[in-house]
């Protein structure tokens, strides 16, 4: 099991070697020490790897990730496991703003409390929160869900597109076009699935409300006009 | 993009350590603003005393500074000088008269900062480099905020970098830009404010003051410029005995605090806070949006 001291190994080398690892390698479990809020940590890894990040990491920690599972035992600064393609991510402590912002796909779980724009602009990401998220959290969410065991803060899920939010707390306030939905039996499912998939088993699906489009600004309409702000 | 640190002691024994503590925790900071730095340091004050920090390009012009001026103002006043700075002090009486003789009598110095208990010291350079000329490690007290400048809203210059004083033992560092400056700026030149650059800074440090002069309490001014100033900020502020902090409602400049028994921290990043004593165990969040976190003691 490869591990790599941040103290004395340049954060290039670091992601160079991971950038290294191809399918069926066998370097799959590495172990990363002493990040003290590095930026970039583990940024881009395309391989089927096992990364515990020992610390609090900076901005874009697992950025673009691609079928690996990275830890991080501390928090994450802005951009965490920004743009994920697929894979798995999981913050043991907060992470700061935009969290998964883009992501396509995998799985992002933050187990403390991510702040603001959570979510951002995501495309297809499945993001699972165990504590609160912070305001202007899924802005213009295209697709995946955000999973949200705590509270949202103001103006959740303006101008989302076909995303689905599932908030189990309170929300401060809705977006432009952001509207509570029902919870079907398939919702009820699919957040099963989710929160097994985050190892949270407190919290049961049927706690949670859902929110999503209310698609009335998908195409400009004049009576619609101040919704644009 | 700059950066900020700032550290409040709460347990005495710490605070011959400040200075150590600020300068690494600043270093982090060096490559979120590479053009300049400064920091306010509030250090052992005496009573009846004040402090006024003055700044000049040409340190000669220091050499015999304080006894010129104890002689114009018929009392005494000693001096210590670091690099470009040099810090007076003298009956806190005269503080109001002693500005007014550097003004007519020494205009090419420049004051920093004056109080009780604040030095200013800010310069062009690379962060560290600004740090180790003015001997930030050696310095003592009880609180002090650093400031890394990567300019975008006025030119590189001693006057641009950060901490601007927004009165008596009081100052303030900024991450962000403000847009409504210009017309700021025209308003309160129209109540008798002076400024020395076009830094958006320094309106709001005017702001800040102004809103003191009318009687507002420093959390009353924060929580006001919420509403009139436009833009983007994290503000850190230090008073004689305060440390306070505040971000706009976007909250997009980075911020994060950290406490212990011992000591209150800011950074814009997590580096900066990651060699303090006892981090690991240490609540560390991020302040929330248009909300005043002040502590005091």
């Amino acid at each position: 099991m490869p591990t790599v001291d941040l103290a004395t190994t340049g954060l290039r080398e670091l992601n160079l070697s991971l950038h290294r690892l191809g399918e069926g390698t066998n370097e799959t479990h590495w172990e990363i020490l002493n990040p003290r809020g590095a930026h970039a940590v583990a940024v881009g890894v395309n391989a089927p790897a096992e990364i515990a990040v020992q610390g609090s990491v900076g901005y874009y920690c697992a950025g673009m990730n691609r079928q690996a599972r990275i830890t991080v035992q501390g928090s994450a600064g802005p951009g965490v496991a920004e743009n994920m393609m697929s894979g798995e991510v999981i913050v043991k402590g907060d992470a700061s703003q935009y969290a998964g912002a883009t992501g396509k796909g995998g799985l992002l779980v933050i187990e403390g409390n991510a702040s603001s724009r959570c979510g951002i602009s995501m495309k297809g990401i499945d993001i699972v929160v165990k504590g609160n998220i912070g305001h202007m959290s899924a802005f213009m969410a295209q697709a995946g869900n955000l999973v949200v065991c705590g509270n949202a803060g103001d103006a959740l899920g303006d101008s989302i597109y076909e995303a689905r939010l599932f908030v189990r707390g309170s929300v401060k306030s809705l977006g432009a076009d952001c509207v509570e939905k029902e919870m079907r039996p398939e919702h009820v499912e699919l957040l099963t699935r989710l929160l097994a998939r985050a190892s949270i088993a407190d919290v049961k699906a049927e706690e949670f409300k859902r929110y999503g489009s209310a698609r009335k600004l998908y195409n400009f309409s004049v009576d619609h006009a101040d919704a644009y702000g | 993009m700059c950066g900020i640190v700032g550290l409040f002691i709460k347990e005495t024994a710490l605070e011959p350590q400040l200075g150590q503590l600020l300068s690494v925790m600043l270093a982090t900071m060096c490559d979120r603003g590479p053009d300049s730095a400064g920091f306010a340091i509030y250090g052992g004050g005496e009573a009846g005393l004040a402090k006024i920090t003055v700044q000049s390009p040409d340190p000669a012009i220091f050499n015999g500074l304080d006894s010129a001026l104890a002689s114009l103002l018929g009392a005494k006043v000693s001096m210590t000088t670091k690099d470009t700075h040099a810090v007076l002090r003298l009956d806190d009486r005269l503080t109001g008269k002693a500005r007014g003789v550097l003004r007519e009598q020494f205009p090419q110095l420049r004051v920093m900062g004056v109080g009780e208990r604040i030095e200013i010291y800010k310069e062009v350079g690379y962060p560290t480099e600004v740090s180790n000329r003015f001997g930030l490690p050696d310095m003592t007290g009880s609180h002090g905020i650093g400031h890394t400048r990567m300019a975008t809203e006025s030119a590189v210059t001693t006057m641009g970098a950060h901490p601007f004083s927004t009165g008596l033992d009081e100052c303030l560092v900024h991450n962000g830009s403000l847009s409504n400056h210009n017309n700021l700026r025209r308003d309160l030149k129209r109540e008798g404010k002076i400024f020395e650059t076009e830094n958006d800074t320094e309106v709001a440090a005017a702001y800040l003051s102004a809103q003191m002069d009318k009687g507002l309490s420093l959390g009353e001014a924060l929580e006001k410029s919420l509403d009139d100033l436009d833009g983007f900020y994290t503000f850190v502020v230090g008073t004689r005995d305060g440390f306070g902090v505040l971000r706009d409602r976007v909250a997009c400049k980075p911020a994060v605090l950290a406490e212990t028994d011992r000591y209150v921290a800011f950074g814009s990043e997590y580096r900066a806070l990651a060699g303090l004593p006892g981090i690991e165990a240490a609540r560390v969040w991020e302040p929330e949006p248009a909300t005043v976190y002040f502590w005091e003691r």
